[in-house]
């Protein structure tokens, strides 16, 4: 279809205007963390010395090396829960309880999550007191487990979806095939399935490992002593006002993103062509 | 002993029957095809033969063996997919290896197996290849020798030929029957396609709403339909209503609308009964003049006629109005064709090109 | 004893497993917690503990269930005013969102198929970029010296602003509804981009073309062929931003102000300040009554969606 010219300008320009809105925090977070000024939004001059500071910052460092235990904990359970998930809700059409669990699935995906925070303290502390009552030593402690029961809870949502998307484009008479031609139902899901939704799985674990790594109110509702990640750390900072120290947190962190999302995506175009050229080769002899 | 015996097997839905009591005895080396069209049955009693489905009722047996609560790993039947099914991640020689390798068998025995398979469907250039680099032909071939590759005592073929088109199909046709046939394998396949069923198979049961209507070889259901239904379903036919007015036992006269049927074969009746008389239009002949036989014959005008090349359709008005459908052979390369819209013919046939139907 | 059989017989099957594994986590770590939440939201405290509802007290069966922290919220004026506030900034949002977003996803579907890819994970990017530091930078673009408050006040936008009530007055544009909303625009816009383009980019064009054949304008094709079509991803999109909006702590946190108190800031505070557990849960339970429906018609959305996909036996 041909949109005439004034179309395709106006739409470059709600575009282009879009993009610039979604991307001008980000570069305003990049160019500042370069500041060299006590305050922090008048622009003095060039300096590194803030990434400097981040080396001996060691409440930021601590905080990092938390969050990242976590969120790879996160995402490995994520996509382990997530798959029996989206295994359940695609393949068994019909089972007990089918709408309640579907519903539980789907609502932590829009759940507010000072609410999801709340609550699964609540039932923390209720279990710990129990566990103290009945055998003397109270579990689980606030700190890095129930930090990573609440993440695990989102990320098995988010999962979820994505496992299961994939999963229903997967055509049954695949799976039908390898059992005509022998193979188990494990050996099905293993040698077939699995290598068919494999990349909607390492989707999954990016997500799930982003998400947890970001995450601020699930964190604080179930931290404990010693257990602070990173994002709680830089909002405490981002409460008190504009702080140069999380500007340079920023930058690395978006340069980490960029880079693995440009080169993600990078990849799998470069293997989507390879494709294409391999196709038409098969047709040409 | 039949080699493959389905006994009384039904497939019930949520009280819809899909299947609903049907017999069968298919012999070895045969290959029978499940002709109807959809929604008929086919696919489920092939399902179930494959273990897919479950039967509400009734026996499969196989070589002996009853098939009941076997799953479809543990059956000695292999399927070939309408969707052809390859497995997108693996090479065309692991594809027909897999089910070699869920045997357990030795390395060694495999590759001799698989590369039986390939040069019996002639792809032994392509064993790297991953299936999206094959062509829809040789895809096929793939899920054939796939299929063929553990030797089952039973190979299940569904739709075998629906994802190519015309040309393609012709020429696998054969390809297929000859494969099949020099492995000797029994072969049941699940058609709409009544070319298909009549061109590959050695017998055809003709099914709908999960009952079989008919089952012989494709010349017997061609010219000796069962049943009203059977007739209208293959093929193109004539179906004139009437009355038995003599009935001796190797001949019959019925009384249409527009002519009296001398049928040159007795039937189970009696005067005065209401039956349909089959005639399919490549029997028919036309003229301009009257023929001799006062049987066999009626007068008409050609009110459409539709070209097809190699033959033409004409569809001839009768004295009543009804319609009768009349191919004939263009055996003559010019067109000037001898009948034309509007010619006045008379439209005759032979005492044993029709069918008495009673039902 | 036969309910035993088939007790056995279900735990055999492998597919127990499979179902019963996320089940049974998601019973524990999502429903359970929900029934405590509530059940501290009716209880008496014992210093740090609910007393137990049901109870036996000389050999009488004892019920005690306290609707006081409810009457409390339904008469203080505050509470009131700020699930009103909630409601309205979500619904700003989400109409912010679909202004903005609807657009965007459109022209990102019309767009050629090979640049789609790219744009696609330009909107992605900044979403796995941390939302907390992005929400962050507005915060340094919105103060004084900052790029979008120096442009806002050089073109005299932000008398309009004024004006409107949306901030306190000109130049101030932190910790107003303006920044509220806008931070929440920002956060939330691609929740509302991506179903919209998902819906979008698999539209079949040939209805355009069919519409347009039968003497329908570009414009009214719009209207009455693609938006109706695209009312799954609306619906799906505006849940996405809506439900969270309602209950969002950070961003009122970080950008928001003393007037526009909203929930999940009083939620908050009641639990960390006053550490009035009770009071907390009270709040999270009414806030849950104000999104059920919206959350019912999400999860509506989601099963039809997943009952589309699926379809086997």
């Amino acid at each position: 279809m041909n949109a005439p010219a004034t179309h395709r300008w106006f739409a470059r320009g709600w575009l282009g205007a879009g993009y610039l809105f979604l991307y001008l925090p980000i570069v305003a977070l990049v160019l500042y963390s370069f500041n060299d000024s006590p305050i922090p939004n008048v622009w003095r001059g060039f300096t590194l010395k803030w990434y400097a500071a981040l080396a001996s910052d060691r409440e930021i460092l601590s905080g990092f090396w938390l969050s990242l235990k976590i969120a790879f904990l996160t995402a490995c359970g994520s996509v382990v829960l997530g798959t029996l998930a989206a295994f359940s809700l695609v393949k068994y059409r019909r089972f007990t309880g089918r709408t309640l669990f579907t519903g539980m699935v789907n609502a932590p995906l829009v759940m507010p999550e000072v609410v999801v925070g709340l609550s699964l303290l609540l039932m923390l502390v209720s279990v710990q007191r129990a566990t103290q009552g009945a055998f003397g030593w109270g579990f689980p402690e606030r700190g890095m487990l129930t930090i990573w029961f609440g993440h695990l809870l989102l990320g098995l949502a988010y999962a979820t979806v994505v496992i299961q998307a994939r999963l229903h484009d997967l055509n049954p008479q695949l799976e039908e095939a390898a059992q005509d031609l022998g193979a188990r139902p494990h050996q099905v899901f293993w040698l077939v399935t699995l290598p068919m939704i494999g990349q909607s799985l390492a989707s999954a674990w990016l997500l799930t490992f982003t998400l947890s790594l970001d995450d601020v109110v699930l964190s604080a509702f179930l931290s404990g002593p010693g257990a602070t990640t990173m994002p709680l750390v830089i909002f405490s900072r981002a409460r008190l006002g504009l702080n140069p120290s999380v500007n340079a947190v920023a930058t690395l962190i978006v340069l980490v993103v960029a880079v693995g999302v440009v080169a993600a995506s990078y990849l799998i175009a470069r293997a989507e062509r390879r494709r294409q050229q391999e196709m038409a080769a098969a047709f040409r002899t | 002993m039949s080699f493959l015996r389905i006994e009384g097997l039904t497939k019930e839905f949520d009280g819809y029957k899909a299947v609903n009591h049907v017999s069968l005895d298919i012999a070895k080396g045969e290959i029978f095809a499940l002709l109807g069209s959809s929604g008929c049955g086919k696919s489920t009693l092939l399902r179930m033969l494959a273990g897919f489905e479950t039967p509400t009722a009734g026996r499969i047996v196989l070589d002996g063996r009853d098939l009941a609560g076997l799953p479809p790993y543990e059956r000695p039947i292999n399927m070939m997919f309408q969707s052809y099914a390859l497995f997108p991640h693996l090479t065309v020689w692991d594809n027909i290896a897999f089910g070699l390798k869920r045997d357990g068998l030795p390395r060694d025995r495999i590759a001799e197996r698989v590369d039986a398979m390939l040069k019996l469907v002639q792809l032994g250039k392509f064993a790297k290849r991953k299936p999206h680099q094959l062509s829809g032909g040789q895809q096929q071939r793939v899920a054939l020798a796939r299929s063929l590759a553990k030797q089952p005592q039973l190979l299940l073929l569904d739709e075998p030929l629906g994802a190519l088109d015309k040309k393609l199909r012709e020429e696998t046709q054969i390809e297929l029957v000859n494969i099949i046939e020099s492995v000797g394998v029994t072969c049941v396949m699940v058609t709409h396609d009544q070319e298909e069923a009549m061109t590959m198979a050695s017998r055809i049961a003709v099914m709908s709403e999960g009952q079989f209507l008919q089952v012989g070889a494709p010349g017997d259901i061609y010219e000796t339909p069962a049943t009203r239904f059977v007739a209208d379903f293959i093929g193109n036919v004539n179906l004139m209503d009437g009355t038995v007015v003599e009935d001796q036992p190797d001949h019959v006269v019925v009384e249409c609308a527009d002519c009296r049927h001398f049928v040159g074969h007795g039937i189970t009746g009696t005067p005065g009964m209401a039956v349909t008389v089959a005639l399919r239009p490549e029997k028919i002949h036309l003229t301009r003049q009257r023929p001799a036989d006062e049987f066999n014959s009626a007068p008409g005008r050609i009110k459409e006629l539709s070209y097809f090349g190699s033959f033409t359709v004409y569809h001839v008005v009768l004295a009543s109005g009804a319609l009768l459908k009349v191919s004939l052979a263009n055996t003559q390369r010019h067109r000037d064709v001898e009948f034309t819209w509007g010619d006045e013919v008379w439209a005759h046939w032979s005492r044993t090109s029709h069918v008495v139907l009673t039902q | 004893m036969n309910a035993l059989l088939r007790l056995v017989a279900v735990l055999r099957r492998g597919r127990t497993y499979v179902i019963g594994t996320p089940y049974v986590w998601l019973l524990a770590f999502f429903l359970l917690p929900f029934l405590i939440l509530v059940n501290y939201s009716v209880s008496e405290m014992e210093t740090v503990h609910p007393r137990a509802l049901v109870s036996i007290k000389d050999g009488v069966l004892q019920l005690s269930v306290k609707f006081a922290n409810y009457l409390y919220i339904a008469q203080d004026d505050l509470y009131f005013k700020t699930y009103l506030a909630s409601l309205k900034y979500a619904t700003v949002t989400t109409l912010l969102c679909l202004v903005i977003g609807y657009p965007f996803a459109y022209f990102m579907a019309r767009a050629r198929s090979t640049l789609q890819p790219a744009l696609l994970m330009l909107v992605m990017l900044p979403f796995w970029t941390s939302f907390l530091l992005r929400v962050y930078a507005w915060k340094g673009l919105l103060s004084p010296g900052g790029w979008v408050a120096d442009v806002l006040v050089a073109t005299g936008i932000d008398q309009l602003l004024a004006a409107a009530g949306l901030i306190a007055a000109p130049g101030k544009l932190m910790n107003t509804p303006f920044s509220l909303v806008l931070g929440m625009t920002y956060t939330y816009l691609p929740f509302m981009i991506l179903p919209l383009f998902g819906n979008l980019s698999k539209m079949d064009l040939r209805l355009l073309e069919a519409a347009q054949d039968l003497g329908a304008s570009p414009w009214v094709a719009f209207w009455k062929v693609t938006v109706p079509l695209s009312k799954a991803g609306i619906i799906a999109g505006s849940m996405l931003v809506f439900i969270p909006c309602v209950g969002e702590f950070v961003i009122p946190e970080l950008l928001g102000g003393p007037e526009t108190l909203m929930t999940g800031r009083v939620m908050w505070d009641e639990f960390f300040s006053n550490n009035d557990w009770p009071l907390a849960s009270t709040l999270a339970v009414v806030m849950i009554l104000l999104i059920i429906v919206p959350l019912a018609v999400f999860n509506k959305y989601q099963a039809e969606a997943q009952d589309r996909q699926g379809g086997r036996a």
